[in-house]
């Protein structure tokens, strides 16, 4: 028998309208604007757009609103909104060679083409919160320093001329990149796909993993060969132009992890690497994935699989923060209906189980007696 | 010939790359003061939809899927006839919709000039200009190492 219970219409209407009240909290404050959110929390607005899987910031900033600063909403909220767009088609891959660059730093290279770059980085801060930034003291300009424009190629691209380092991942030549939005996800999967999945994983996620890397499970000796963050300009082929059209430009993260490697039966001492592309300005993202991306490529690369980095299907079932947090949380709707079924057996388990202690225990009085 | 229409090409397709990059209110504001026409019909949108980034592994490699990026578009044809076609990152359809007539207006030997000086000039050189500085401000963060000596000889 399944019997509907239905109820709460009223209940639900005035929850959501008390979120929305708490959402815009003391009136007497002024509201957020969006553009103060993409201005001013831009590196927020860059995770929702990078695991949100959407690159818009205006409406990565009206997510960030909507849920309250809370980033897995967020997400989620964009990721709701993706689907609700036509797609008109896969943009030619970006160069990051040519990339607008606004940071660009080696581990592994003092003297590069181009040279260590900072940016706008939190590294070399102290860490100190500032009173005055609460106070809203004003911001000095940037200084500036002419230079030569300069080439900045990839450091991989440097390193590859010794032979000491492998290629960039190729596929054969017939291969079309595989699309998780299109088709479900099956294991074992190709490489280019895994990148799809990692690029909107979760941030924490992938963090740990890689961490877990760096603490010996499946350790690979990484350095930061190097990381970017800059522009990339996107094109378009259509069919109705007889040129890529240019659709302007986005910022992203890019880390090229190098990791020594012994070899294997598979291949030769080299130096192997792991791949990061993230959206927006995230080098702790773009590095984590790096590192979890050279994890997963132990079985292509005869490498005993160990440890949680390691295993695909476990990473990247794992990695997606709105399946996750749609499958944890569900647990809070109601399952009053299991539950009653549940409470039903375990209340027969628990008297099957008392009356047969009971039978025990009068055996054994019954046998204490007759000695 | 061929180098000809190469040319065209390349100067249709720069004019569309300015115009995507650069900001709806902008455009509005030249196209105001340039008295380029803009009536046009509208055969396809203005509307917005995604495209799918492509990046490459270890950034030269095979390509893979990133993620999605929102993008609006839209087709219009001028009284005169040339049809102009506009892309651009985000959702904003006015600019989708002058962008459309800007392509459409430089295919007529009649406006090209003026969309070339009015219009594509000063956006290129604002552009220009702000790319520039973003460029001397993130060179300003460059490393200059230099060695230490410690003791004596």
């Amino acid at each position: 028998m399944y019997v509907a219970v239905k109820g709460g219409e009223a209940a639900i209407a005035n929850a959501h309208r008390l979120l929305a009240d708490r959402r815009r909290g003391d009136r007497t404050v002024p509201a957020l604007r969006l553009d103060q959110i993409v201005e001013q929390l831009a590196l927020g607005v860059d995770r929702v757009m990078s695991e949100g899987s959407l690159y818009d910031r205006e409406l990565a900033a009206l997510a960030v609103v909507q849920a309250r600063g809370d980033m897995i909403e967020a997400i989620f909220l964009v990721r709701a909104y993706r689907t609700t767009l036509p797609r008109f088609g896969y943009t030619n891959p970006v160069d990051t060679g040519a990339m607008q660059l606004e940071r660009r730093v080696s581990a592994t290279y003092k003297d590069l083409p181009g040279g260590q770059v900072l940016g706008p980085t939190f590294d070399y801060t102290h860490r100190l919160l500032d009173p005055e930034l609460a106070a809203g003291a004003d911001v000095e300009t940037p200084a500036q320093r002419s230079a030569e424009v300069e080439a900045m190629p990839r450091v991989s691209a440097i390193l590859a001329h010794e032979g000491l380092i492998e290629v960039d991942g190729e596929m054969p030549l017939d291969h079309v990149p595989g699309d998780i939005t299109r088709e479900p996800l099956q294991f074992p999967m190709a490489r280019d796909i895994r990148l799809q999945a990692l690029s909107r994983g979760d941030e924490g996620f992938l963090l740990a993993l890689g961490y877990s890397t760096q603490r010996g499970y499946a350790r690979n000796h990484p350095f930061v060969g190097e990381v970017r963050i800059g522009e990339v300009e996107l094109e378009l082929d259509v069919p109705e132009l007889p040129f890529a059209v240019p659709l302007g430009s986005i910022r992203v993260t890019e880390c090229q992890m190098v990791n020594q490697f012994k070899g294997s039966a598979k291949a030769p001492p080299q130096f192997t690497r792991g791949y990061g592309l993230v959206f927006g300005q995230s080098e702790r993202k773009a590095m984590a994935m790096a590192l979890c991306d050279r994890a997963l490529r132990a079985g292509e690369l005869g490498e005993d699989v160990v440890a949680a980095a390691q295993d695909e299907e476990f990473v990247i079932s794992h990695s997606d923060n709105v399946q996750a947090t749609g499958f944890v949380e569900h647990l809070k709707l109601p399952h009053y209906v299991d539950f009653q079924a549940e409470l039903g057996l375990v209340r027969r388990m628990r008297a099957e189980y008392e009356a047969r202690e009971n039978e025990d225990k009068a055996a054994e009085e019954k046998r204490e007696a007759a000695e | 010939m061929r180098g000809q229409e190469a040319r065209e090409q390349a100067g249709r397709k720069a004019l569309m790359a300015t115009l995507a990059h650069a900001a709806a209110d902008e455009i509005a504001r030249l196209w105001n003061e340039s008295g380029l026409p803009s009536e046009a019909e509208l055969l396809r949108g203005p509307e917005t939809g995604l495209v799918t980034v492509r990046g490459r592994i270890g950034g030269g490699g095979a390509p893979f899927n990133v993620g999605e990026a929102t993008v609006t578009r839209a087709t219009v044809r001028l009284p005169s006839g040339q049809v102009g076609h506009s892309y651009a990152l985000g959702r904003d359809k006015g600019k989708a919709r002058l962008a459309a007539i800007a392509d459409a207006l430089w295919q007529d030997p009649a406006h090209r000039e003026a969309v070339e000086t009015k219009l594509a000039a000063p956006l290129r050189a604002a552009l220009d200009a702000a790319r520039e500085t973003r460029r001397v401000e993130t060179a300003a963060t460059k490393v200059d190492f230099f060695t230490m000596v410690r003791g004596e000889d």
